[in-house]
């Protein structure tokens, strides 16, 4: 029962008002900054790390907890009302999302965004409590043939989900692979479609992508209609709030996202983006109303933010389990670790409970906290919306630029947003749908790693990639996500499903 | 109002560079690897020490630091408060990469720390000693998979070594390369490759909790504190070490210089330094200014003469 004690030590200690006060700045400091466009969770941590040295250590453990879970929500707000995805964990959030802040449903979206972050980094945090020890020996039986089984997954669910017509969402996909495949090969340390461009060496930042695509792309999509668009999104239709439909639509989406989002966000090689993408397949796939995604379903939005934050809090599993620091964000957490003494490692739990324990109940609150600063905040960020459009999107683009110079001070990245920024533009013109151009750039690199890698250790047996029972259940899953639609489309629907393509952006 | 206080809050933060005596610090691979951990280490001990107020560590991750160095060469030319972490890997790398940036096109300023390679396997492998592993190897190279850093690095150059000196052909080995340390490790805890090598601070938890097995050392003799014997008490006749140094930007003038080498050499003579070499079971091999860039040109060298012997470099 000393686990429980440690537990309920820690918890008191991070109830303390003064502690309770430093979460709450850590968690409005965290979304603050996690909101800007380009600014992901890792930025934010590093930015605001040596905010939290000058406390003493149960405070900033606290405050630090809370930058890092505000950071993780920030970016689902600007996706929602804005369509701008702050980071590429917060991409698939704005595909409903903001059909919903569209439709004047901002309100319910960010509420089922704000309260699914919460229930899913509750359970989370507790998994990482409770069960870390066993999640990370499942991520660890994951290697090369069971991440490329994943990968494969989630290029057929993606795929399928995103877009309506098949033919322009494998196009946009393909479009994101060639964009993955610039650069040196990490493989054999070969140079690839880089034109001996130095600054291509080291390939195309999936937040430049993202962030030049759906922010740039959105605001010369806005300007370029002119007086033709709609002349006022309708902030608000009905409630603010969410309705008892939207409760019932929401619940088991969260829960169904948290156990997505937590083991792969546990894994080595995982990443909290496709969490998000496999959960949203999963809700379209499970919807009642299948046709409603692409035109705002809650279900859509639900899913994939709580996978997101579940995943937040899968990252710490190997974090503090093995020492192993999965992302950029766990690394920049490991140098704040290190500030206090706390050496992440195997032995950490028996060494060091205290802080450890600490840790876990100052996510507990800091997780409660962002639940207290957003749900009131939802009416003020809902009046976004009524912003007059050329001031609102010229923000954005100052936003969006300010924070990928800020991330990488370079003339070379600032070109490559404007260039992605056309493309996007052109996309939408053309009826490309954006997301699977961001996808193929995520998933590219690691699919064919893992592939080769797999192949490598096999010495060229590409039975080894089926004869895992992990890798062949997620290859059977794929090869059904991929069949059923046909049938479904040979059956009848295809019709439905063509039309719903016309109106998607 | 609200965006008036998110723009202040970036404009700080994109102002925080232009403060005198902070420094960027590099690390050109992903984090959690030996170059990520040293740049990490260095950060801290620069504050603590009081070297300098503000440290960021930003990682450049890939093909054995190539790209960290090419880009570092070209985006911080002439800025005095950016350093970089590199080292015997970066060595092997430009050569195997044939990078058009090499260590000519930075300012090296000394050399900090010297790691052995250790070669690890899981706990649960049937291999229990050095001489299972080579008896594995000469029966069948490609079926001993070995993971380890970035291709043409330390790691990769030791595996070589290894394999040619116990009459395998090295070109034969079935080397998985990966891009920092913390993913390989990840792959040898989960058994998913035979053998694990890179430098003995990586594995030290796991070797000590009991999750992996330390079968050797590439040190000459045997290391203090650390039970495992030497490539050489196995038979093998291979020395690897791991060295790694820090290096400024290209363009500085011989005044930035000196001061950059000398917070430098206030750093690696600092109390809080020797104990982070301690804790961290790195040898102390600060080496700097002429002696160093002399060092420097015969590693070079050499690392070429090897790599070509085992034909990684043709």
């Amino acid at each position: 029962m000393a686990t429980f004690e440690f537990l309920l030590q820690g918890l008191w200690v991070a109830a303390q008002p003064m502690n309770l006060l430093y979460a709450l700045i850590g968690v409005t400091l965290g979304t603050a900054v996690g909101v800007l466009p380009g600014i992901g969770p890792a930025l934010t941590v590093a930015l605001l790390l040596p905010v939290t040295y000058r406390l003493d250590p149960a405070g900033s453990l606290i405050m630090f907890a809370g930058i890092y879970y505000g950071g993780m929500y920030g970016g689902s707000t600007t996706s929602i009302l804005l369509n701008t995805p702050g980071e590429s964990a917060s991409i698939v959030t704005a595909l409903e999302g903001n059909k919903m802040a569209r439709a004047g449903r901002g309100g319910p979206a960010l509420a089922t965004a704000a309260i699914g972050s919460f229930v899913a980094g509750l359970i989370a945090t507790l998994g990482l409590a409770f069960i870390a020890p066993y999640i990370v020996k499942l991520a660890l039986v994951f290697g090369p043939r069971e991440y490329f089984a994943l990968m494969v997954l989630a290029f057929v669910t993606v795929s399928s989900a995103f877009g309506d017509s098949t033919l322009r969402g494998l196009t946009s996909l393909f479009v994101g692979l060639a964009l993955s495949v610039v650069g040196i090969d990490q493989l054999t340390g070969q140079t690839r479609l880089s034109f001996g461009v130095p600054e291509l060496l080291d390939g195309i930042e999936v937040t430049t992508l993202a962030v030049a695509m759906f922010a740039i792309g959105e605001t010369l999509f806005i300007a370029a209609q002119g007086d033709k668009g709609p002349d006022k999104v309708e902030a608000v239709r009905g409630s603010v709030w969410m309705s008892k439909l939207d409760w019932a639509r929401s619940w088991k989406p969260w829960l169904r996202g948290t156990f997505i989002g937590f083991p792969i966000g546990a894994m080595p090689a995982g990443g909290a983006e496709i969490g998000t993408f496999l959960s949203y397949a999963t809700e379209k796939r499970l919807a009642k109303h299948p046709e409603e995604f692409g035109n705002g379903a809650i279900e859509g939005v639900a899913g994939p933010e709580a996978a997101n934050n579940a995943s937040a809090a899968g990252t710490l599993v190997p974090l503090l389990t093995l020492g192993l620091p999965t992302t950029a964000t766990a690394a920049i957490m490991l140098a704040g670790f290190q500030q206090y003494g706390l050496q992440p490692g195997p032995l950490l739990f028996a060494t060091n409970p205290q802080l450890v324990w600490g840790l876990i109940a100052s996510l507990l609150i800091a997780n409660f906290m962002l639940l207290v600063l957003n749900l009131p905040l939802i009416g003020l960020w809902v009046k976004l919306l009524t912003i007059p459009k050329p001031w609102l999107y010229a923000g954005i683009l100052l936003f969006a630029t300010l924070g990928t110079i800020g991330a990488n001070p370079s003339v070379y990245e600032l070109g490559m947003l404007l260039a992605f920024g056309l493309l996007g533009y052109a996309m939408r013109v053309f009826g490309f749908p954006i997301a699977p151009v961001v996808v193929g750039l995520i998933l590219g690199p690691l699919a064919e790693q893992q592939l080769r890698r797999a192949l490598a250790i096999s010495q060229g047996d590409v039975s080894v990639l089926f004869t895992s029972p992990i890798a062949a259940v997620l290859l059977a899953i794929a090869a059904a996500a991929l069949i059923v639609p046909l049938i479904l489309r040979a059956r009848g629907r295809g019709q439905v499903l063509a039309q719903l393509a016309a109106n998607e952006d | 109002m609200k965006h008036f206080f998110l723009a202040s809050i970036l404009a700080g933060a994109m102002a925080l560079p232009a403060y005198a005596a902070d420094y960027t610090i590099i690390a050109p691979a992903n984090p959690g690897g030996g170059w990520d951990q040293t740049a990490r280490s260095l950060q801290t001990v620069l504050q603590q020490e009081g070297i300098s107020g503000n440290v960021q560590v930003q990682n450049v991750p890939g093909a054995g630091g190539t790209i960290g160095l090419a880009q570092f060469a070209s985006q911080q030319k002439g800025n005095p408060n950016a350093l970089i972490v590199g080292g015997y890997v970066m060595v092997g790398a430009i050569l195997t990469n044939k990078s058009p940036v090499t260590l000519k096109d930075v300012t090296p300023i000394a050399r900090l720390t010297g790691e052995y390679e250790a070669i690890v396997v899981p706990a649960a492998s049937e291999i229990k000693t050095m001489a299972d592993l080579v008896e594995a190897l000469k029966k069948d190279p490609g079926a001993v998979s070995w993971a380890g850093g970035s291709a043409g690095g330390t790691d990769h150059i030791a595996v070589g070594l290894i394999a040619k000196a116990a009459g395998v052909d090295p070109t034969k080995i079935n080397y998985i390369a990966y891009s920092g340390g913390g993913e390989a490790l990840a792959a040898i805890l989960g058994s998913q490759v035979t053998a694990g090598i890179s430098g003995y601070g990586e594995f030290e938890a796991q070797v000590k909790a009991g999750t992996l097995r330390l079968i050797a050392v590439s040190s000459g003799e045997r290391i203090a504190g650390i039970d495992a014997p030497t490539l050489k008490e196995s038979g093998l006749d291979v020395v690897v070490e791991n060295w790694r140094m820090v290096a400024a930007a290209p363009g500085l003038t011989d005044e930035q210089k000196a001061a950059v080498s000398a917070d430098v050499e206030k750093l690696a003579k600092s109390a809080g330094w020797q104990e982070v070499l301690k804790t961290k079971g790195w040898q102390d091999s600060y080496l700097a200014g002429d002696a160093f860039a002399a060092q420097l040109d015969k590693d070079v060298a050499a690392t070429e003469g090897v790599l070509k012997d085992i034909g990684l470099v043709k």
